[in-house]
């Protein structure tokens, strides 16, 4: 059990000194708009888990980036850096509201499931072209992935300004969002369920992304898949040698990845936002998703307390605001914490067990879910 | 009438090609000496934004750039500590260096003009010809008339780049570093020294190309007006396999590409505008499809050196 705790704190002390390093950094930017940095961060935090509507808020903040943060953690897994949750995200979210639309006929029961399965599937498939790129010609999936996220921005574009417009439905001109999808298709709001969530937007999606989570652990740490696929990541040749191909666990990961962020924008889709909107820039959830991985130790368990982190930052950003405090203050945390971690500057001070971090995310694998 | 279209299509895409010659430059330098930078995109963002900055403060379009350089050293010197020093994941460092640019800009945004998304034009612009001379040439003067500085220091870049690195000692330095850093090191070169300047002129030169994405085009700054062209001009850089002549090849084909819009306009193409800015992204993944089996990263691209590895 000692050891056991010894070895937790040897894993987490890398994103915990991030962390507050990031919050320090913070600070200084606080200070400089000429605020005091301890009552922007009691608004952050008060703002975000001061009262049940407010945590609510951060569980539908949550929700979103959980998702992108379990993607980005199973494409490092494999030693893969999916920088393209952002575009199987939107992918998603299309096909999202195509199959909620189209199949609004049916029972929920049947049409919630086929929604999110759909999700999964079209980012997945987003995903695995990247997958397919790398495995089949080499091709670096920074880059392609980074192509294909604005390949999928102008498709979906496209596809909300004309086939899945209302007014194109019903034969006029086209306008700037999606058809808005049937109460059926929607996901359950918690105030529904418990009153005291009063305001809050909160909904049943972080049940599916907390579900998610577990069997991604699963997957990763209890199946052949999983191994496979983590040892690829922590060497691809002796992987090879020991018969486990690198190509195919490199498409397989690639689909996870991209359905975990589909499933993402299937759930905000079905639970927040009923739509798909014009927009001239992506939404920000892989990038996010990369940071919340990387503070999560690339586990799928580490990524919960991750992505509360960064909903509870992106949450109490709008308390600040009203404090009078430029709310980008918590994207310049979340991105000092993540040169950060690139730089491991911890592990330059005290070596470790951890020191392959810096090099190589995923390999620091070897003892979890054991 | 089909000349007009020609040239207009021709500087149009010379005007594209510009900001991608130099990012891909910036690749030149940092990959040939071993540092991936993944960080072009955020080193120009950079670059665009406090060019523009420093237009407003000193009302010198040149002075501008100059600190749109100087703060593309800066940040690029983020990623030398991390991929040099701390031998950190050069990946990561770079994408999060993407992310922090972001941020500090919107940042900086709030904090001086109290606006989000874009600065108010700048009072001074590079957007006209700075040899005018040149535009006395007969039927070619249309075409000069249409050009930046930054066109010109470009392909000027090329040159100088070629020369540096494969006409002089310190550019085989480069390459050796790159190359084989342990065998470098054994014949005395400084593997940390060189990967520290060249991460740098990456910086000043990707600095460079975010000030011609700003002053050389629309004179202000808008939060995402990069999109992914630092990585555009990665994939050129392979597709130039890490040769800065050939790289300039691969930036005017992409360069033409984007281009396209403007043509398919001139001929009346009925396709939904969002299939026409496409373009350029699809044409990067072909053109990888096609070359990238073929072609030849430095060997130590990407790899942290370590000085006393066994």
């Amino acid at each position: 059990m000692k050891g056991k705790l010894r070895y937790l704190w040897s894993v987490t002390k890398l994103p915990i000194v991030a962390v507050a390093f990031g919050f320090i950094v913070g600070a200084v930017c606080i200070a400089v708009t000429g605020n005091n940095p301890l009552v922007a961060y009691m608004a952050l935090f008060k703002g975000s888990l001061g009262s049940i509507p407010s945590i609510g808020e951060t569980m539908y903040k949550v929700t979103p980036i959980l998702f992108t943060g379990l993607a980005a953690a199973i494409s490092f897994r494999c030693g893969l850096f999916n920088i393209g949750a952002e575009g199987q995200y939107v992918v998603a979210t299309v096909a999202t509201v195509a199959v909620a639309w189209f199949g609004q006929g049916l029972p929920r029961l049947v049409l919630l499931p086929l929604i999110l399965i759909a999700g999964f599937c079209a980012g997945g498939l987003w995903g695995s072209i990247a997958g397919l790129l790398k495995a089949k010609r080499g091709i670096n999936e920074v880059i392609s992935t980074i192509m294909l996220n604005w390949i999928a921005l102008y498709i979906a574009n496209y596809m909300v300004r004309v086939p899945l417009s209302t007014n194109v439905l019903a034969g006029l001109p086209p306008e700037g969002h999606s058809v808005i999808i049937p109460n059926v298709a929607k996901l359950t709001k918690l105030k529904e369920m418990v009153p005291s969530f009063g305001y809050s937007s909160a909904h049943t999606g972080i049940f599916i992304a907390l579900a998610a989570a577990g069997v991604m652990w699963y997957i990763l740490f209890k199946t052949t898949i999983g191994y496979e696929i983590r040892t690829v990541g922590l060497n691809a040749s002796a992987a090879e040698y020991g018969g486990i191909s690198k190509a195919k666990n490199t498409i397989l990961a690639m689909f996870l990845s991209g359905g975990l962020a589909g499933l993402g924008g299937a759930v905000q889709i079905t639970g927040l936002v009923f739509m798909v909107n014009q927009s001239p820039a992506l939404p920000g959830y892989g990038f996010t998703g990369l940071s919340v991985a990387l503070v999560g130790c690339t586990h799928p368990l580490g990524v919960i307390p991750s992505a509360l982190l960064f909903g509870i930052l992106e949450n109490g950003s709008r308390q600040m605001q009203l404090a009078g405090i430029p709310s980008e203050i918590t994207s310049i945390i979340s991105g000092v914490i993540l040169v950060f971690i690139a730089g491991s500057l911890i592990l330059k001070l005290a070596g470790d067990r951890l020191k392959s971090f810096g090099k190589n995310p995923v390999a620091d694998t070897g003892k979890e879910g054991a | 009438m089909t000349t007009a279209i020609f040239i207009s299509l021709l500087t149009s895409a010379i005007r594209l090609a510009t900001p991608l010659l130099l990012a891909a430059l910036a690749g030149v330098y940092s990959e040939r000496s071993g540092v991936v930078n993944i960080a072009l995109e955020g080193i120009m963002t950079s670059g665009a934004f406090f060019s523009i900055w420093f237009t407003h403060v000193t009302g010198s379009a040149w002075l501008g750039v100059s600190m749109g350089i100087a703060f593309g050293i800066v940040t690029s010197s983020l990623l030398a500590v991390i991929a040099v020093n701390l031998k950190g994941n050069q990946v990561i460092a770079g994408t999060a260096i993407n992310l922090l640019v972001t941020a500090v800009v919107a940042f900086l945004l709030e904090i001086i003009w109290h606006r989000s998304g874009s600065t108010p034009t700048a009072p001074a612009m590079l957007t006209t010809n700075p040899l005018k001379f040149l535009e006395g040439i007969p039927f070619l003067g249309t075409f000069f008339s249409q050009l930046t500085p930054f066109v010109y220091i470009a392909f000027l870049m090329v040159g100088v780049t070629f020369f540096v690195l494969w006409k002089t000692p310190w550019g085989l330095h480069v390459r050796a570093v790159g190359e084989h850093p342990r065998a470098a090191d054994t014949v005395g070169i400084n593997v940390y020294r060189t990967r520290w300047i060249c991460v740098l002129i990456s910086g000043a030169l990707a600095g460079l190309a975010g000030a011609t994405l700003s002053l050389g085009t629309v004179g202000l700054f808008r939060e995402g007006m990069v999109a992914g062209k630092g990585f555009i001009a990665l994939a050129a850089l392979v597709f130039g396999k890490w040769h800065p002549i050939k790289t300039m090849y691969a930036c005017m084909f992409f360069g033409l590409f984007s281009a396209f819009n403007i043509l398919a306009q001139s001929f009346g193409v009925d396709a939904p505008t969002e299939f026409l800015a496409m373009i350029p992204y699809v044409a990067t993944i072909l053109v990888l499809i096609g070359v990238v089996g073929k072609a030849q990263a430095p060997k130590a691209d990407g790899e942290p050196y370590e000085k006393d590895e066994k």
